[in-house]
This record gives C-alpha cells, structure tokens and sequence, in this order.
C-alpha cells in the first residue's frame, strides 16, 4: 500500500469534527491537532518532491534561444548574475501564483545583479504571448523544448526553479507548489555573496 | 467589571481557529485547489487508480490492459510518457478535447481507457477534469484516471516505472 493510498484510508478512519464532543479530552486533542497542522503547512509541508536528476551545486547547463521579444537569449550572457531559471507554462496554475512575486523581484532586486528568465514549456506560443503580456512580465520568456527539458533533467512537472549563482551554479532547485519565501531568501543570500 | 466564563474547550478551539488563519494569511493563493467541475479533485475516488496498481496491470500477461491516453502538454509527452501511451489532447483546450475525441471515436463505449495528465500537482491540474467528463459524456462507462499526486516526473519516472520518448 503506497502512501497516498494509506493516507486516504487515514483520512475515512478519523473522526469528523464533530465527534469531539463525544469523549473526555478529545477536544484538547483535537486542538492539539489542528496545532499541528498548521505547523505543518507553515513549515512548508505541501513542497513537493524533487526532480528525480538534482543539478544542485553542477553547473547550469547552457543554452541559447530566441524570447518573445525576438531578442537572443544567451544564459551564459548573464555570468556575474544571479539567475533565477523559471520552467512554466500558461496551463500551470502554481506557475501562475508565482509569476506576479517574480516580477517584484526583478524590479527589487535587477540593480543588484538578479536576472529572471521563463522558459515556457506550452506548446503554443500565442498563449504565452498573451499572458506575458497581461501579466507584465520585465523579464525575458522563450519557449522551451525537449532539449531543453532534457539538459536540466528532465522537466516533467511545473512549475521547476533553478537558482543559479553569479559563477553559473545552479545553488537550488524547486519543483511543484512553491515556498516564495524560502526561495528570496535564497535569492538574497546569492545576491549577498554568503 | 462583570466576566464571562469561558470554557477551557472554548478557548483551546478559538486558539487552533486563530492559528489556523493566521498561518493561511501568510501563504495566499498558493495552496488554493482548482475547484468546480474542471478540477481534477471532481473525479470520483471510485474512478482513480494508483501507478502501482497500473504498473501491475501493465505488466501483467492477458488481455485486460487499458488504452492509455495522456490528456496534457504534447511537449512534457515528448520529454516522457508512460510505455504504449497516446497523446490524446490537452484536456483544458477545446482543440484538445476535440483531439481525445476523434482519439476514441472507434472504439467500444465499454473500452477500459485509463488517462493521465502529471503536468502539476494533482488538485492543480487542469486538464484531467474536463477530459474525463468528455469521456463520461461520451458514453464511455470504464474509465479510469491515474492519480499522480505530485507530477509525472515525481511520481512515475522516479519510481522506475516504464517510460519512453517520443520519436
């Protein structure tokens, strides 16, 4: 039995709620509970798992392509930056939730040397269009492919975050529902040199 | 100054309320599910089935294996897809429910068809809902959905299921 399937079987097990009325001190209990949980949430408890190939402290694999803008996109261009390298796409909704803090960033954070780049690995590019430009996006975009996906171990679930130092490591990765506050922190302290 | 009494449970409920909205106060939106009948979290648990359960069906001997539709992006496909799969459409397109349509128009309504997305996070996905109401709607009566909790790549390819490539 996997752990999704025990935890379901957890889940229809519990008592509701409102059986906590029904037995001394379960209400302590219960509260005891939900403390829990949300110490859980707050530490950040919904990560998802990680990339199955980790690229943490390798270099970042180059690459050149053409953004949105029909400007050339040269990773390696950006060298004495740190570079936060968001996979994405238009049908991902966590990619979604973290685009507007992206764009803060780069506004905070360009003068200090930071550099986002979305790579979007939709399939049609006029979606991508439309929703660079409702969402504002100051950073360049373009759009991504197997190769790509490949040479940073294999995309195959997004939203995926690589933080890459001003040398050209890659210091962090983030796959799935993303922890923003976890990752500026990191961010800042790239940017710091600690 | 006259004082209410409160009970003990009282407060200790109050506090765990408190608590509860406070540490969703600091994370907004980002562990808001898609809800309503595109959300993947609006397939019935009856119609889910788990990758280990599909690896054993797969690599069973007989004739009971599923048709295997992946319903997502063409181009996650491309990277990696479950062995024998089809690319049927991305089910929040309506090219793409038009594509899982013209996918299955030949075959039997009682045909066992298993579909999968692992785009995103299971309750973020947004194209298995629609996909698997098309096939409902469809007439097909054995459909299943495999449920990928976090993503294709964190659920299937890193547990050494079988996996191959486009071209």
């Amino acid at each position: 039995m996997n752990a999704v399937t025990s935890q379901r079987i957890a889940r229809k097990a519990a008592p509701g709620p409102e059986a906590w009325y029904a037995q001394p001190f379960a209400l302590p209990r219960f509260a005891l509970t939900l403390l829990l949980a949300a110490a859980c949430l707050a530490a950040g408890g919904t990560r998802s798992a990680h990339a199955a190939t980790s690229l943490v402290h390798k270099r970042a694999p180059e690459f050149v392509r053409t953004d949105l803008d029909h400007k050339r996109l040269d990773l390696n261009a950006y060298r004495g930056k740190v570079v936060l390298l968001d996979f994405w796409a238009t049908w991902c909704a966590p990619c979604e939730v973290e685009m507007p803090s992206f764009v803060a960033w780069q506004k905070k954070y360009g003068p200090q040397g930071l550099q986002i780049i979305g790579i979007s690995m939709d399939d049609d590019p006029a979606l991508v269009r439309s929703l660079y430009s409702k969402l504002k996006l100051n950073y360049p975009v373009a759009m991504g492919d197997v190769k790509l996906g490949d040479l940073y171990g294999g995309v195959l679930g997004l939203p995926m975050t690589f933080l890459i130092d001003r040398h050209g490591e890659i210091q962090a990765e983030f796959q799935g529902e993303a922890d923003l506050g976890k990752i500026e922190r990191q961010l800042q302290s790239l940017l710091s040199g600690r | 100054m006259k004082f209410t009494f409160v009970s003990r449970p009282s407060v200790a409920v109050g506090l765990a309320t408190l608590v509860l909205l406070f540490v969703c106060a600091q994370c907004p939106a980002q562990f808001t599910p898609l809800t309503g009948p595109g959300s993947a979290d609006s397939i019935p648990q009856a119609q889910l089935i788990q990758p280990e359960e599909l690896v054993h069906m797969l690599q069973a001997t007989g004739t009971g294996k599923p048709l295997l539709l992946q319903v997502g992006s063409h181009l996650l496909f491309d990277e990696a897809h479950i062995t024998g799969s089809v690319y049927a459409g991305a089910g929040s397109q309506p090219t793409g429910l038009q594509q899982l349509q013209s996918t299955v128009a030949s075959l039997s309504k009682k045909k066992f068809i298993v579909l999968y997305c692992g785009c995103c996070p299971w309750n973020r996905c947004p194209n298995l809902g629609p996909a698997f109401k098309q096939l409902r709607d469809l007439g097909f009566s054995n459909v299943k959905v495999l449920y990928l909790a976090n993503n294709l790549g964190a659920d299937w390819v890193a547990e050494g299921y079988p996996v191959e490539r486009s071209h």
